[in-house]
């Protein structure tokens, strides 16, 4: 703390937790959103909103499952679309809870710890939306697992280990398993306070069941946080494996504007950026609504701006990258494919990945911006929104002019890819305001081990 | 405080743990079995038919060569089914008063072909063809198993895909002489290893990359 006392002559630096709180008011205001607090109308309001979206999107998949692929807008030459570009942006999203629950925690950063929790339920919940895609994406889900998992079937065949799709399927599936085991370990301890905090028999049976009978014990926080380390480092090289593998599924093609070695680098950074701002899309609110700002201060939320202009510098740097190597490799394809991005059909989708991608977060540069909620709040969609234009660059725009002008096709997505990919919008929601209402938003063992510590720091 | 759960709980939490796994293992079992079971492939399930025509008759006892009822098998895709003039080519003189071939009598009356239901069916996206494998050694029995002791018909392979590939990524097991082809009795001398590598070297039978590739089968 000391670097931060020298700074705060020149500028005060929030503090990761507001002081006056002791272990007492930290377990109520948090357990109090899921115990006591009444949902409100505005709780029951947005997940009415997000339940409708998720009834749409069971009706697109179900029609997409009666009637095939034929109803969304794939054709040769784009015959990865939609489905693909949503898949890379949710399974982007989730890499912020990875992130901030492993890497933060072996670096020691304290400002992680109001935030893992939600990030960890957010991975989880993007990832589980991004499961969606590659599952249906055939029309077929049935034959998911009987060509992606290595299985001995009757066919007497293997998948294509050689392929970086099913390379996916069990970095994907790796990801899900240990982001979920970490988010449970670390749930225990909270479910046992919501447990003993339970009034009604039912609460206390089912938070009792979670708990799986955790006393608190030192034997029990010994074991606890081994096994909560060595997550940690488990998950560790996930936050970067997952998003390479996603990269290799284009960066394997030989079709010009996927085959770069810079995809693995550039996917990372921009899956961690892409999670920053979804965190900070979910905490503005979360802080509001809840009153936690004494928990999410602007400590956290100017950390988290940080951390997102710096991830998104490295993009901008694969931008720039990328248009270099296609002039400097004297690839025709590839300058054609950098020309074809500025000034061909879909022009305006990249010009709006610039803006929102590269010059608009370029405010975060200013202690000002990064202090103010509302602008930040906004930022965070619009970087949000620019991932998700550079996943449909990467893929459409990439496949629409291929090497010979007499296979190129234009791409135009339907309603159905539309509701689909809204429609998982809402299941995200959805998942998210469960999830505030039923578990911990913020981990309540971490909070009062914080608060013991910064109480001492302050003696 | 009371406690929450009876002191049982903690047996049943561990036992539920066995449980789990044990459930896991039945439920991966049915999965692994079901599709190799003869509930989904029909191997040995004898098939009715309109006429209850013996294969052990009229191959075993009579020792009727396979290919002067199925001609079409050394030279086409499909082995055929034979039309009911060859069923009469005998039975106007044999049993040709017996009650149980009027159908047979019927049909050849009429000219409307016997509807024999049919034993061994391959998907629609399998490319098969009889006469390669016939003209390069690989037996009627070898596939079909012991028709000449078939009184109906049942199909004797799972026509398993990973079966299709048992052969095709090792074909010397089953090579045959070409005087053999049609021998229903004919089993797998104790040299059979070399003796198949020097029929497939004679059948210039293509390697196991080509014989294994998906355009092989799936055209």
């Amino acid at each position: 703390m000391s670097a931060t006392n020298d700074t705060s002559s020149l500028r005060r630096v929030a503090p990761v937790v507001e002081p006056g709180h002791t272990f007492g008011t930290v377990t109520e205001k948090i357990s109090s959103i899921v115990l006591s607090r009444p949902a409100g109308a505005g709780w029951f309001f947005g997940i009415s909103i997000a339940f409708g979206l998720v009834m749409m999107l069971g009706m697109c998949v179900a029609y997409l499952i009666a009637r095939g692929t034929g109803i969304w807008g794939l054709n040769i030459p784009v015959a990865w679309g939609f489905a693909i570009v949503n898949f890379v942006w949710w399974i982007g999203i989730g890499h912020a809870g990875t992130l901030i629950s492993a890497i933060l925690l072996l670096l020691n950063q304290k400002w992680r710890t109001s935030i893992n929790r939600f990030a960890e339920a957010m991975t989880l919940f993007a990832v589980a939306c991004a499961g969606l895609f590659p599952l249906i994406h055939t029309g077929r889900p049935w034959y998911a697992a009987y060509f992606m998992m290595p299985y001995p079937n009757t066919m007497g065949i293997w998948p294509q280990f050689r392929s970086p799709l099913i390379w996916d399927v069990f970095a994907v599936s790796t990801y899900f398993t240990v982001s979920l085991l970490f988010w449970f370990v670390g749930l225990l301890p909270d479910l046992a306070t919501l447990r003993d905090r339970a009034t009604s028999r039912p609460q206390q049976m089912i938070y009792g069941l979670l708990a799986m009978g955790w006393r608190g014990s030192a034997r029990h926080w010994h074991r606890y946080q081994m096994a909560y380390l060595l997550l940690a480092g488990l998950a560790t090289p996930l936050v970067v494996s997952v998003h390479t593998v996603v990269s290799f599924d284009f960066a394997v093609a030989v079709v010009p504007g996927w085959h770069t070695t810079i995809f693995p680098p550039y996917f990372v950074a921009g899956a961690i950026y892409s999670g920053f701002a979804m965190v900070v899309t979910l905490a503005i609110p979360l802080r509001k609504f809840y009153g936690l700002e004494d928990f999410i201060t602007m400590r956290h939320l100017e950390n988290m701006a940080k951390v997102m202009l710096a991830t998104g510098l490295i993009v901008a740097y694969g931008y720039c990258m990328e248009f270099f190597m296609a002039f400097y490799s004297g690839n025709k394809y590839d300058s054609f494919l950098a020309m074809n991005r500025m000034h061909g059909p879909y022009a305006a989708f990249y010009w709006a990945l610039i803006l929102c991608n590269i010059v608009i977060p370029q405010l975060l540069w200013l202690h000002r911006a990064r202090t103010n909620v509302a602008l930040l709040f906004v930022m965070s969609l619009v970087i949000n929104v620019g991932m998700w234009l550079e996943r449909f660059v990467i893929v459409v725009m990439s496949l629409h002019r291929d090497f010979m002008p007499s296979a190129w096709g234009n791409y135009r997505p339907t309603i159905w890819d539309v509701g689909t990919f809204a429609g998982t919008i809402g299941l995200f929601v959805m998942l998210i305001f469960l999830f505030v209402r039923t578990l911990p938003a913020i981990s309540i063992a971490e909070m009062r081990e914080l608060v013991a510590h910064t109480s001492e720091e302050q003696k | 405080m009371a406690q929450i759960f009876h002191r049982s709980t903690n047996f049943i939490a561990r036992f539920s743990l066995f449980a789990a796994i044990l459930a896991a293992g039945l439920a991966g079992l049915v999965i692994y079995a079901t599709p190799r079971s003869p509930y989904k492939t029909n191997q040995n399930v004898v098939r009715e038919q309109p006429i209850q025509f013996s294969h052990k008759h009229h191959v075993g006892d009579d020792g009727i060569d396979c290919r002067y009822c199925h001609t079409g098998v050394e030279t086409s895709a499909f082995a055929g089914i034979p039309p009911t003039k060859t069923c009469m080519n005998c039975h106007s003189v044999l049993f040709k008063d017996a009650a149980y071939l009027e159908p047979v009598r019927e049909s050849y009356r009429s000219g409307k072909p016997l509807q024999w239901s049919r034993v061994h069916r391959l998907p629609d996206f399998v490319y098969f063809n009889h006469s390669i494998h016939v003209n390069k050694g690989v037996g009627c029995s070898s596939c079909h198993g012991p028709v000449n002791q078939m009184a109906l018909m049942w199909q004797s392979s799972t026509l398993l895909m990973s079966w299709c590939l048992d052969c095709h990524r090792n074909p010397g097991q089953v090579l045959r002489e070409k005087k053999d082809v049609v021998n229903m009795d004919w089993k797998a001398p104790a040299n059979q290893a070399e003796i198949g590598r020097a029929l497939a070297a004679q059948y210039k039978i293509r390697t196991t990359a080509e014989l294994t590739s998906c355009s092989t089968c799936h055209r």
